[in-house]
């Protein structure tokens, strides 16, 4: 059982970016929304606003979420400046009313990069991480059932450092966050869950290069080391793979300078 | 902007130290920058190379910042830092102030297009008492007709305005250095959270001597503490 809330109700103006499509021209509208309760959601209160412009006719914010427990990376607000709003590793639907006071005014807008263009109102179209995935966040491996768990050794430390970068759930705060919209801590961890590991060695080289190619080809940002990525990132990423993936790339374009190739003829084919 | 801000981050504390033999006999400093043009084709070398790092550090700095404006696209309503230093957000105007200091500093004591009448061809020779030895070679005999540098910089700081305004670029420019010097290591990959803080405190005590070490040539003339040759020369170009 829920024990019982002593906090009162709490009345707050909600400023929200409305832009009906992608080429629609966006403005801040103003939406005043009373007696909510403190325990509701950041998007339980959007919920709440929503119903009641459907009431009057009006078209309902739209805004992107899914699990409502912080592990699919959908949601995506930016509150008060902040991706994913106040609190430290937290994405937006673990934003509680608690955290705001009777009468705040709330600035709520999208992600905002030209990478990330916007669909709708909070809704932005993320498929851009999707395309730096395909070009080389993954590893060639036979699929089917898994293989023999202690067939490769992988140390402790490196199995828990590759965790940390797995925990990215890729949901752009990063990009958000960062003053030139660089998704280079987004990249930073996608290459080094993988390059970190035994599975991800055969294609090491290769993926730091294409990853950072494509990130760069679709108009992300440059990197000036500020680090509000990982302040604003909901599972709290280190900014230490940023770090590890300019060293990744650095060798690998060295080492693919002075690789020695095949002549190919032998071996019979 | 890491490897050339390296290299300019090297040129700039080889130059304090350099400058800071204006604290000892005039030989020092005078030797010091005769040496230095006794280089001859060397000292262009130098000079180039300089140049092409500060044309580089700028012209990446330049194409940076408007790639990054592109990226943004709409800027946000509501702006927000959650951690970003002051001193990383302030780049591009601390920048600025340097860049016009560079060239200001460059009319004033390289080609006396600034203050021209203490430039240090119009002041009268300076005769070397010892002779300037560097890495224990001789490189400038006693009794040389050199140029009076020591007697240019001490009569161009008595002006309280220009040793103010390096005062300030040059604290501009150790503001630079602080986040310049930190963020070289992030982007040659060099930089963990193991080692951060203390990375942290060497940028931040380096920037602090750096700027002591400036502040204190223009500082000790403004006091009175460095003063010119008594050769009739006075610090006031209307009197002469």
């Amino acid at each position: 059982m829920v024990a019982e809330n002593t906090a009162k109700n709490l009345s707050i103006t909600l400023r929200v970016w409305r832009q009906d499509g992608p080429q629609a021209v966006g403005k801040f509208v103003d939406y005043q929304s009373k007696d909510l309760s403190p325990n509701m959601s950041f998007l339980e209160m959007l919920d709440v606003v929503n119903d009641d412009l459907t009431l009057k006719g009006e078209p309902p914010i739209a805004f992107a979420h899914d699990c409502r427990e912080g592990i699919c990376g959908t949601c995506s607000c930016t509150i008060n400046g902040q991706p994913h709003g106040p609190g430290k590793g937290v994405a937006t639907c673990q934003v509680y009313m608690r955290t705001f006071r009777d009468g705040d005014v709330i600035t709520v807008e999208p992600f905002r990069a030209a990478a990330f263009p916007i669909v709708k109102d909070l809704i932005t179209d993320r498929s851009a991480f999707d395309k730096i995935q395909q070009a080389g966040g993954f590893i060639t491996a036979r699929a089917g059932s898994a293989p023999e768990a202690n067939a490769l050794p992988v140390p402790k430390p490196d199995a828990d450092l590759a965790m940390d970068a797995a925990t990215c759930i890729g949901c752009g705060a990063c990009v958000a966050a960062c003053k030139n919209a660089s998704a280079m801590l987004f990249v930073g961890a996608k290459v080094s869950h993988l390059g970190i590991l035994p599975q991800g060695q055969a294609e090491r080289d290769k993926r730091v290069v294409a990853m950072v190619d494509t990130m760069d080809a679709l108009g992300f940002g440059n990197c000036t080391n500020q680090y509000e990525c990982s302040a604003a990132c909901p599972k709290l990423i280190s900014h230490d793979f940023i770090s590890r993936m300019n060293r990744d790339y650095l060798a690998a374009t060295v080492r693919a300078a002075f690789k020695a190739v095949s002549l190919g003829g032998s071996g019979g084919s | 902007m890491a490897v050339t801000g390296l290299i300019l981050i090297g040129f700039v504390i080889g130059h304090l130290v350099g400058n800071l033999q204006v604290f000892q006999h005039p030989d020092h400093l005078n030797g010091y920058a005769q040496f230095l043009h006794q280089l001859g084709p060397l000292l262009w070398v130098a000079r180039i190379g300089l140049l092409v790092a500060v044309v580089i550090h700028i012209w990446a700095a330049t194409v940076l910042t408007l790639e990054n404006n592109r990226a943004r696209g709409t800027p946000y309503g509501f702006k927000h830092t959650i951690q970003a230093t002051l001193a990383s957000r302030m780049m591009r105007v601390t920048g600025y102030v340097v860049l016009g200091f560079l060239l200001y500093h460059i009319a004033h004591f390289t080609m006396g297009a600034a203050q021209s009448s203490t430039f240090k061809e119009n002041l009268p020779a300076y005769t070397m008492q010892h002779e300037y030895r560097v890495a224990g070679f001789p490189v400038v005999a006693a009794g040389a007709k050199v140029l009076d540098v020591h007697s240019m910089v001490i009569l161009g700081f008595q002006s309280p305005v220009v040793a103010l305004f390096y005062i300030i670029a040059v604290g501009l420019l150790s503001f630079h250095l602080l986040h310049g010097f930190d963020s070289l290591f992030q982007t040659l990959g060099l930089r963990s959270t193991r080692w951060a803080g203390g990375l942290r405190k060497v940028a931040l005590w380096l920037c602090l001597a750096y700027f002591a070490g400036n502040l204190a040539i223009p500082g000790a003339v403004l006091l009175g503490k460095l003063s010119p040759r008594a050769v009739g020369i006075s610090a006031a170009p209307a009197q002469r």
